[in-house]
């Protein structure tokens, strides 16, 4: 049966990556509001901004409006896979002789691409805005490889909520403290602008490291000791959040 | 049918539990369906029918109990026992973002056959769907998903097939084309349980009829079995009126279910006009 896995899962990621061309808007609603902060940030507030680095405020900002893509994007997942639940497709799916787990990893294959298209748009705005990058081709592939581990470690996030929600808001709903995240890190502004205790937080959440390093990566400046710590940090929540999901559902299909 | 009742069945029951919290819905259900017959699973509301459905489709596990499916234990080995199995659940499991066909190539995909397409335009004629094949299923009428939904759980030629009320909200031609489409599968040798809460839809359907009340089975037989378990026939003369039903389908246009549906071995549907 596991010879079929892999086909299995690509089956079924070819129906949910269906499901998201009839319906463009969930790809297009994920990038505008990114684009919105992106837009409100660099032409309103930036200005009036002091990151103490030499760069444009653009280049400042990128890596967080990226990480909020990114969060705002695994919502859809959720729900995707909430609906499925809803259906009847789920059993249908659950009572045929394919790979049990396939079902949960098309979502989450379905959800990578979908994140990388809206991350892509993104990237595209920032760079007609004036978003210029120093990185070289490894630079970029270890930006890319950061925001997959990003994008994967809150899709099983997005899993354990779609799999224990009770309603198509509740679905969502858990990705909305994500969102906000990126704002109480050094994302927007450096943290030692902060007032003590929300500094100390804002040095000690996952979204500082990952921010840092990638900004780093993109001013082609040694990223020091930061992509460690990112990387201990996306490593740890994707095990955890995998592990987790992965007993929900074997619970819930009995 | 006797000259079968030696073989193996393809479904065997024994002993099955289930609880929901403190709440026992299954309270140690028997069971044999011979293979190639329609058994009707009949109860109302509450009775357990998709509890034990839920089960046989290796859906959810029984609390106590044993059940065979094709002669493979459910508990030992659900892997195998979904390979003869095919399970169309009370409410139509299609996937509305995807055509009738995308979703016929799907289920072929995931069963793993060669021409998913060929099959696909297959079922679509059998079903009479070839023209709404290009179409979303969100845009079908609840007849025309319920045959996607039965189509798509032929595929592959599963031995023994689930219908949990698979007339359940249907209007009554729909009723009729889903009734027709089950007694040819069974024609062709496939093997049916199906759950109703319809009366009349066990007397039309079924070879053998199993009572679930209260989480057992109370009465199982053929048609004729069950009358007898009531006293002796009493001859009394009643006016053969039509049914609504004959009224609607006359109305209608479409051909009323005595036409199509009786058949010689099926003695019970001269008995209509009497109820």
């Amino acid at each position: 049966m596991t010879a079929h896995a892999v086909g299995d899962t690509g089956v079924l990621t070819g129906r949910s990556l269906r499901h998201i061309l009839r319906s463009p808007d969930t790809i297009v609603t994920t990038a505008v509001t990114p684009i919105a902060l992106m837009l409100l940030f660099v032409y309103v507030l930036g200005g009036a901004i002091t990151t103490g680095s030499d760069g444009s405020y653009i280049d400042y900002l990128l890596p967080g409006i990226l990480l909020i893509t990114i969060a705002s994007g695994v919502a859809y997942t959720a729900y995707r896979l909430f609906l499925d639940l809803k259906g009847g497709i789920f059993e249908r799916f659950q009572s045929m002789p394919i790979a049990r787990s396939s079902v949960l990893w098309a979502h989450v294959l379905t959800s990578l691409v979908a994140n990388l298209v809206s991350v892509t748009i993104v990237v595209g705005v920032a760079l007609v805005m004036g978003f210029r990058t120093e990185a070289s081709v490894g630079a970029w592939l270890a930006v890319a490889g950061i925001l997959v581990l990003f994008t994967l470690a809150l899709t099983w996030l997005a899993v354990i909520a779609g799999l224990s929600a009770k309603t198509v808001d509740g679905a969502s709903a858990f990705s909305y403290p994500l969102i906000f995240l990126p704002f109480i890190s050094s994302a927007f502004v450096p943290t030692d602008s902060m007032p003590g205790p929300v500094a100390w937080f804002a040095e000690n959440q996952p979204v500082t490291s990952i921010v840092d390093t990638i900004r780093a990566l993109f001013a082609a400046e040694p990223v020091g000791g930061d992509i460690w710590v990112a990387l201990a940090w996306l490593v740890g929540v994707l095990a955890v959040a995998y592990a987790v999901a992965m007993s929900i559902y074997r619970r819930r299909i009995g | 049918m006797t000259a079968q009742a030696t073989r193996e069945p393809a479904i065997r029951v024994r002993g099955i539990e289930k609880s929901f919290q403190d709440l026992p819905v299954l309270r140690g259900v028997d069971l044999d369906v011979e293979a190639g017959s329609i058994v009707a699973l009949l109860g109302s509301n509450g009775a357990g029918k998709t509890t034990l459905v839920r089960i046989l489709s290796t859906l959810s596990r029984p609390d106590a109990g044993t059940a065979t499916v094709n002669g493979i234990d459910m508990g030992a080995n659900p892997g195998r026992v979904r390979e003869s199995i095919s399970l169309t659940g009370q409410f139509a499991a299609v996937d509305e973002v995807l055509t009738g066909r995308e979703n016929l190539v799907l289920i072929a995909r995931l069963r793993h056959l060669r021409n998913p397409g060929a099959i696909a335009d297959d079922l679509l004629a059998r079903f009479s769907l070839t023209d709404a094949g290009g179409r979303r299923a969100a845009t079908y009428s609840g007849g025309m998903r319920r045959r996607l939904d039965i189509a798509m759980s032929l595929i592959g030629d599963p031995p023994v097939i689930f219908l949990d009320e698979p007339t359940t909200g249907l209007d009554p031609q729909a009723r009729i084309e889903v009734w027709q489409t089950v007694k040819k599968l069974a024609d062709g040798g496939t093997t049916v349980l199906l759950t109703t809460q319809y009366l009349d839809e066990a007397e039309q359907l079924a070879d053998r009829i199993a009572i679930l009340h209260r989480g057992t089975i109370i009465s199982s037989g053929t048609l004729d079995e069950l009358k007898r378990l009531l006293p002796a026939v009493e001859v009394t003369y009643v006016e053969k009126q039509p049914s609504l039903e004959d009224v609607f389908l006359a109305l209608v246009g479409e051909p009323s279910e005595t036409d199509t549906a009786d058949s010689s071995d099926r003695s019970a549907t001269t008995q209509k006009g009497s109820r």
